[in-house]
């Protein structure tokens, strides 16, 4: 079990970290990624609303749909879930912590629609994880996000020092960073554990 | 018609408002693949639209987008079991992808930004459009990668035998690079386009 756990942590967050070979949510990637901190600031929310989002779509999938045999309305129960979650976390932290609110408050509604989360929750179910697997996943899956929007937002300060010609300015020459960086990370697919 | 047809191009959902890019990179591996995303998507697009003009005065504002994404959640379930049944291979390639096109950035965006505003008959050409200039951009970005990436076209082998594939682009860094040069190319052509 011991190992099991290992190799889904170093799995998940390198050798199918989720933007570069799994290709789950980019659009907060290009979106959030101009500064270091707020890259961080974003990847803090992400795992936090990740980690919770996997255990209670495990609940929800092994207590409400498969006894009921209603495992087709899974996509639409699980989005639910993580909508609704997202903005009790929203709730809950404006009222007990002011200061992390102000840190994380405006990528929070964003997460909903960050793919990478309503995708752990989908592959938790498709790899037949249990309970604390899941959790465990779900964490490690957030945190390769995290690993890889830190990176790439060094790399976007780097570049705006940089003489890029004007129309490969923004996203596309990000998206070609982006690549090069997932490149490297091709390096980790050699891995195995 | 000819501004249905500027729409494809002009407002061009994946190289002119840059939405929808984890299917677009994910999904472009091969042509196949992205005809099967790009009219998966469409359909979503065109029948969440529709659905959702009609019931633009019965939803109530505070819960808007809840109800738009049971609306589309809705579509994406019947689109996958469709698919399930009569197109397995489609179904297998594209996997994850299909349940994740609820979350696809661009059909919730036009929900919100024209189908809640405009009428039946405007948001379902609306959709249409949004949803071939999907699969058209997605097509394009896919034949480069399959070009370049396998030396095929809808399986078929175009270089001949001799041809060495380079298999980088049909991986992550690949789509990443050639999203990126495509997006470069679109801009470029943009601007000269509106410079005149």
């Amino acid at each position: 079990m011991g190992t099991g756990i290992f190799s889904v942590i170093i799995g998940a967050i390198f050798i199918e970290n989720v933007i570069f070979s799994r290709f789950l949510g980019i659009c907060p990637f290009l979106g959030v990624s101009k500064k270091t901190d707020t890259a961080l600031g974003m990847g803090m929310a992400v795992t936090f609303v990740m980690a919770l989002s996997s255990a209670l779509t495990y609940l929800a999938d092994a207590f409400i749909l498969k006894p009921l045999n209603i495992e087709y309305l899974r996509t639409i129960a699980f989005i639910l879930i993580i909508a609704a979650l997202v903005q009790l976390v929203e709730m809950a932290i404006r009222k007990l912590s002011p200061p992390l609110y102000e840190a994380l408050g405006i990528y929070l509604p964003l997460i909903t629609t960050n793919c990478a989360v309503l995708g752990a929750a989908l592959l938790n179910i498709q790899n037949g994880y249990d309970l604390f697997m899941s959790i465990v996943y779900g964490a490690s899956v957030a945190l390769g996000f995290t690993v890889a929007i830190f990176l790439f937002a060094g790399v976007r300060e780097r570049l705006d020092n940089a003489d890029i010609p004007s129309f490969m300015k923004g996203t596309p020459i990000a998206l070609v960073s982006a690549g090069l960086i997932a490149m490297a990370f091709l390096g980790f697919s050699g891995l195995k554990i | 018609m000819k501004n249905f047809l500027l729409k494809i191009i002009k407002e061009n959902p994946v190289f002119v408002l840059v939405l929808g890019t984890c299917p677009t990179i994910a999904t472009s591996t091969s042509l196949a693949n992205a005809i099967g995303m790009g009219l998966s998507a469409t359909a979503v697009l065109i029948c969440s639209n529709v659905v959702i003009s009609l019931l633009k005065k019965a939803i109530p504002d505070k819960i808007r987008i809840a109800a738009y994404i049971v609306v589309i959640a809705s579509f994406v379930t019947m689109v996958e079991m469709i698919l399930k049944a009569y197109a397995v291979d489609i179904y297998n390639s594209l996997g994850l992808f299909i349940p994740l096109i609820v979350v696809n950035c661009i059909i919730l965006g036009r929900a919100e930004a024209f189908a809640s505003k405009n009428s039946v008959g405007a948001s379902f050409l609306d959709g249409l459009s949004m949803g071939i200039g999907f699969t058209l951009a997605l097509s394009v970005i896919s034949i480069v990668r399959e070009l370049l990436g396998n030396g095929t076209l809808l399986d078929f082998k175009i270089f001949g035998e001799a041809f060495q594939p380079a298999t980088m682009f049909v991986m992550a860094p690949g789509g990443f690079i050639v999203f990126g040069i495509a997006l470069a190319a679109a801009n470029a052509l943009m601007n000269k386009g509106g410079a005149k």
